[in-house]
Formats: structure tokens, sequence, C-alpha cells
């Protein structure tokens, strides 16, 4: 292991070149918050939150569309607690369900089956927003929806890879010097689909775990490979090469890839999952779901999301659009950057 | 067949007058006039807490044991010695007498344990939802006076503690380990088995003790709801000083820190039910540390940081009302009050 003190020397001293490296999974804007990694960091070397809260992507249509299946007769909408604030085109889950629409929330999407064999005739539809951590929980649901022969379910999809998405905000010209790899990420899927992209671009990665020390020494490794097109695994006790083949066969077995639309980015070929052609009947109309219109118009979260505009100089930041009053998603999860930079006190 | 709360219960007529002789007489030994008449002090503090927790027994309490603490903690945090009680029961139709029996057992235990009396009271009853378990909802109001505390020489000492007087260079202290109940009422939601239980608890003794020993204490709060976070970002925003925190320096038992590991949770921001925040002048903070200790319920007390100075103060960024913590890697950022939806029905 890393000597602690020593790669802090290196991050507060750096004089280098200046390095914007982009966290692209949620989980680690969280954890940089949290430890307070940015005081510890050169004035040369920025971090940047990426497109990695799979709430924050998701467009408004895929809201809508959940609030308009939440207030059908005979049906009920099951969710994770994150979604149920998100703003829509102009509403929410959760004032939609102030208004009588019928929202669940629950902690696994497993307990929509106990929620389905009680009240047959109720259509449930759940939620399935995520990225490749997520989706193989999915495809558990689906095998066990078919094995007990569970008719009253469907899944509105939203889910999301992540390689297609760094391609993108690489070939768009993101400013972008290094990625911190998303380390739960690479757990399921591995990290050898970086590698091309590393190579192509010439830009650095490193696979970083979510401790304050994990991600030091990744953010010193990114560093001292600037320029280079080279995939670090700094979170080898966790991530191999390889991912989980597992979770990957499952996932494969239910979820085939397809374009996806993605919150300030538009669409990305490739970079969805939804159900496979002999599964359709289980889904809840999440096709069409292309239109991304914010209800407040000055939100800048698309920006956000892509790493052009810092949090802070959005003009609804901390302002009109706080954690109780979220105008766009990066305000409501509490992996979105937004949230994390106010209530960490996150001022970089 | 086991007896079960009816409408009928709250009628205000004989099951009335059954529920209350079976139960509330024996349990809480006062007599249930209109309204009890009892001794006070010139100046009395009020407060008032409703209780909706669920489950309603779980590791290390039950709903009547909280809903004594809460109210006698509020009382306690004001520097009143906590007196007499009042009692709300709303119950839900279907609920058994020997449940209802347990939890006003356990109200009356815990009285007796933090001093009061439970003078009145009042029973009214809902009915309940079909398939779901009947519940009980406990509303207690408390009055403490403010007449001081009586020392080993039979001295009276009292305090005026409150929210805006902390001084830079005071010491901040909590009281012992934080998010016991938290991880108690969640784990018990996700069949989760948490090794630890809640801390609900009356903290009469450890307030006692503080204020009779005459350690200058500037300012105490109970961490309840919102978490330790919440209540340093509200006491450092009412005294308009920067507080600063060491994060290791916070205690939480392990087996709450995996549990919050796995559940993506923050200690800070976890609910308690028998912990204290106290701000004490600096020249106290050993002192008040060894009382606090020696207390019951205090053992786990640690210092977790102290106000800025007024060197500090110029020399961060930082401004009046932040609270600055400093994080295991040598890290800083600010902390926030709770932001979003917290447990539900935790309390």
């Amino acid at each position: 292991m890393a000597d602690l003190d020593s790669v802090k020397r290196f991050l507060k001293n750096y004089d280098g070149p200046e390095m914007n490296i982009m966290e692209i999974c949620g989980s680690h804007t969280a954890a940089i918050a949290k430890n307070g990694i940015p005081s510890l960091l050169s004035p040369k070397i920025h971090l940047i939150s990426g497109p990695g809260c799979p709430v924050c992507v998701t467009p408004s249509s895929y809201i809508d569309r959940l609030i308009s299946l939440a207030g059908m007769k005979g049906h009920c909408v099951v969710t994770f607690g994150d979604l149920i604030r998100v703003p829509g085109s102009g509403e929410s889950l959760a004032s939609a369900r102030g208004k009588g629409a019928r929202v669940a929330m629950v902690y696994s999407p497993m307990d929509i089956i106990p929620m389905a064999e009680k009240e047959p005739e109720t259509i449930f539809v759940f939620a399935a927003v995520g990225f490749e951590t997520t989706t193989p929980v999915y495809a558990l649901l689906m095998q066990e929806l078919t094995e007990k022969k569970i008719t009253n379910v469907r899944l509105l999809t939203a889910l999301k890879t992540m390689p297609p998405v760094v391609e993108k905000l690489c070939g768009d010209g993101a400013p972008v010097n290094g990625f911190l790899a998303p380390g739960h990420v690479c757990t399921v899927s591995g990290y050898a689909a970086y590698e091309p992209l590393a190579e192509k671009y010439g830009i650095p990665f490193g696979v970083a775990g979510f401790s304050g020390q994990g991600l030091l020494i990744a953010i010193t490794g990114i560093v001292k490979n600037c320029g280079k097109g080279v995939v670090k695994n700094y979170y080898p006790m966790v991530v191999s090469r390889e991912g989980n083949r597992e979770a990957q066969t499952l996932t494969d077995r239910y979820f085939e890839p397809a374009p996806a639309v993605w919150r300030g980015l538009g669409m990305i070929e490739g970079s969805g999952r939804v159900l496979r052609e002999p599964y359709r009947e289980y889904d809840a109309g999440s096709f069409d779901l292309t239109e991304d219109r914010q209800a407040n118009p000055a939100c800048r979260c698309s920006e956000v999301l892509t790493g052009r505009v810092r949090p802070r100089e959005c003009p609804l930041f901390g302002k009109v659009c706080t954690p109780m009053t979220p105008q766009g998603a990066c305000m409501v999860s509490q992996e979105g950057s937004c949230f994390t930079y106010l209530t960490a006190g996150r001022r970089d | 067949m086991e007896k079960v709360i009816t409408t009928a219960h709250g009628s205000g007529g004989s099951a009335t007058g059954e529920l209350i002789g079976e139960i509330f007489e024996k349990e809480f030994h006062d007599e249930m006039d209109d309204a009890a008449v009892v001794d006070a002090g010139a100046r009395v503090a009020l407060t008032t807490d409703s209780f909706v927790v669920t489950p309603q027994i779980y590791k290390g309490g039950d709903i009547g044991r909280l809903a004594v603490c809460g109210t006698v903690n509020d009382l306690l945090m004001r520097g009143s010695r906590p007196a007499y009680l009042t009692a709300g029961f709303i119950l839900g139709e279907g609920v058994t007498f020997s449940f209802l029996k347990r939890v006003a057992h356990s109200m009356a235990e815990t009285a007796k344990e933090a001093g009061v009396r439970i003078v009145a009271g009042d029973t009214k009853v809902v009915e309940g939802s079909p398939g779901k378990t009947p519940e009980i909802y406990i509303n207690t109001a408390g009055c403490g006076l403010m007449d001081g505390w009586k020392d080993a020489s039979g001295k009276t000492v009292s305090v005026d503690v409150s929210a805006a007087k902390a001084q830079p260079g005071d010491a901040i202290i909590v009281s012992g380990t934080l998010g016991d109940h938290h991880a108690t009422i969640l784990g018990a939601r996700m069949d989760i088995d948490v090794s630890t239980e809640s801390d609900n608890a009356p903290l009469v003794d450890m307030v006692g003790k503080l204020i009779t020993s005459g350690v200058k204490v500037h300012s105490m709060r109970d961490i309840t709801r919102g978490g330790l976070g919440t209540v340093l970002k509200e006491l450092a925003g009412a005294s308009g000083k920067i507080f600063l925190i060491r994060d290791e320096s916070i205690p939480v038992r392990p087996a709450v820190r995996d549990f919050c590991g796995i559940m993506g949770l923050d200690p800070l921001y976890m609910g308690n039910e028998g912990k204290m925040i106290c701000i004490v002048a600096r020249e106290d903070e050993d002192r008040a540390l060894e009382i606090i200790r020696g207390s019951v319920y205090g053992e786990n007390a640690q210092v977790i940081g102290h106000v800025a100075g007024a060197a500090e103060e110029k020399s961060t960024q930082a401004q009046p009302g932040d609270v600055i913590l400093r994080t295991a890697v040598g890290g800083e950022r600010s902390i926030d009050v709770l932001r979003g939806e917290g447990l539900p029905r935790i309390c």
C-alpha cells in the first residue's frame, strides 16, 4: 500500500500541467465530498462530476410516463426512493402521489413480487433505472417473475451502460484529462471495456474504490499517467479485468443493447439496455421516451452532467434549487452532483 | 379469547373506565381526574412530543419507553428538572390489552427511572385498516421545574443554557455512540440483525451531574431525528460561531458503521433517542467529559471538536455558522443540516 502521507504531499504540491479528472460515478462524487478530497488537491488538479448518477441522466419523458402510469386505474408504480422527488417536465411522482396517484417505495426490486401476488388485479410497474450494477438485479427479478408465472408486473426501463457515454464525452471533446473509472460498475462489467477508449483518446483511467485513501491513490495514479492511454486498477480487491461473468450472463439473458437518451447528451447508440423480444410483454412502454424537457428552463443539469458547468455556476443552485425544492435531478439524488456539492459544502 | 381494543374503549363510557382502571391507573398510580393539579416552582419548562415509531417494540425498548425519554430529554436540554408528564394514547381498534399493558408498564418503569410522574392522560380509539396490525400512537407533554438542581451538599445549582451561547474555544462533547436507534429501527424493518440496540434513555443522571458539578455548560441539545450533523449546524448557526469537528472522534459502534456502509447511511445524520451534545467552557473540557462518562448512559462520551477561536476564525475560509469536518484522510468539508427524507416513523 502506498504511503498516504507521500500521496497527499504529491497531490498538494503538484505543479505540472492542469488536470481535469472526471469521476464518472455518482458514488464517487459523494465519497469525494464526504472525505473532503478537493481540499487536499493542488489548485492544478480539478475534479469534475460526470454523468454517473442514474436518476440524474434519466430524461423527463421517463418521469412523465411513470406519473401517467401511477395515475391509471388499477396501476401502482414501484420505485426506489430517490426517483420519487425528481421533477419530470412538470410534476414529480411525489406531487402526483399527493393527488391520488399510486406510488410505492421499496428498497429492492424483489419487494414487488409479494405486492403483485397479494393484488393480482393490479398492474405493478417497477421504475427500472440504473447502470451495469443494478441491471443484474432486474434480471433476477425477471427470472423470478417468469419462474413464478407472475403476469401483473411490468418494467419501465431506463437502463444504461457507461462505456458508450464515456466515448461520447471524449468524442465531443469534453475538457477531461483523466477518468476515475466507476468501481461498482467495473465490479460487474470489468475494466477491459475502457481499454480501447483509453488508447483511442490517450487518456488515463483509474478504477477507484470509495474510501478516502483509495480515492487519493487513484487520483495520484491518474495524474502520474497524464497523457497516457492506460487503464489502471486501484481497486483490485474487488474489481477484475473481466468482471462478474455470472451477472453478465444473467443480464444478457433478459436484456439487450439499445440506443438510449441521456439528459444533456441526447441519444447515444448502444448505451441502453432494454428487455429482449421474448420478454417484451413485461415492458411498460419504455421505447419511445426520448423527449427531455426540464421543468425549469434555467436548470443547467444537462451541462453539469457533462462537466461543462460546475454546480455552483448554475444560477438556480442553492437559491430556488435546493434538496427540498429541487428544480433538476442533480439536486434530488444523493449521488447527484448538485446535491453533494450543496450538502457537503463542496466549494470547487 | 384475547382482549382487544374496540371503538367502545374510546367512547368515554364504561369501557373507557374499564380500560383506565385495568391499565393506566395500575401502571401510573395517579388519580385520573379532568386535570392534574401539581406543585410547580415559579418558572417551568413545557414541551410536547408525539410518538409513532414502527416497529413498536424493538431491541432495547418500545414506544412506551421512547415516549417518556423523548419528552424528558427535551425538558432536560433547557436545564429544567423533569417532574410531570401527561400521556395521550391513540389506539388502533384491535390493539390487544396485553400489548397496551406492556407499553404502559414500560412507560411507568421509564418514568420511575427518570423521576417523573405521569399525572394525566387521554385515550382515543381509531378504526384500523384491514390487513394491518393495529398500532398505538402516544403523545406526551412534559413539565420541568426551573428551580435548580440540588448538589451533594444540598445547595441548589441552576444553569442558563441556550443554543446561542457557544463561545470561542468551547469544547464540543457527544455523550455516546451515534446511530444506534436508527440502525435498530431500520434493521428491524429490513430484517437485518444489527448487533446493537436502541439507545432510548432518559438523560437525567447525566444532566443532573453535569449541572451540579458547576461545569460551565453553555449549550445542550439532544441528538434526535436530524442526527448530529443537523444539531451541530443549528447550534453553530444560532451562536454565529464556526465549529471544528474531527471525524475520527465521532463515536460510532463498529456494527452500526458496517450497517451504514451497506445501506449508504451517514452516522452524522442518523437518529438517536438517548444522546446529547454538550458545549462547555474550554477549561472545563476534561472535567465535563469525566462527569458524563461516569454518569448513566455516558460511558462512550467523546470530545468531538471545539468552537473556533479568534485566530482559527481568521485562518479559515469558513463563515460564521459553518461546521467544518476534518476527515480521516485529512481533508476538510462543511456539514449541513439533514436534507431530504430521513427515516419515516423513527420515533
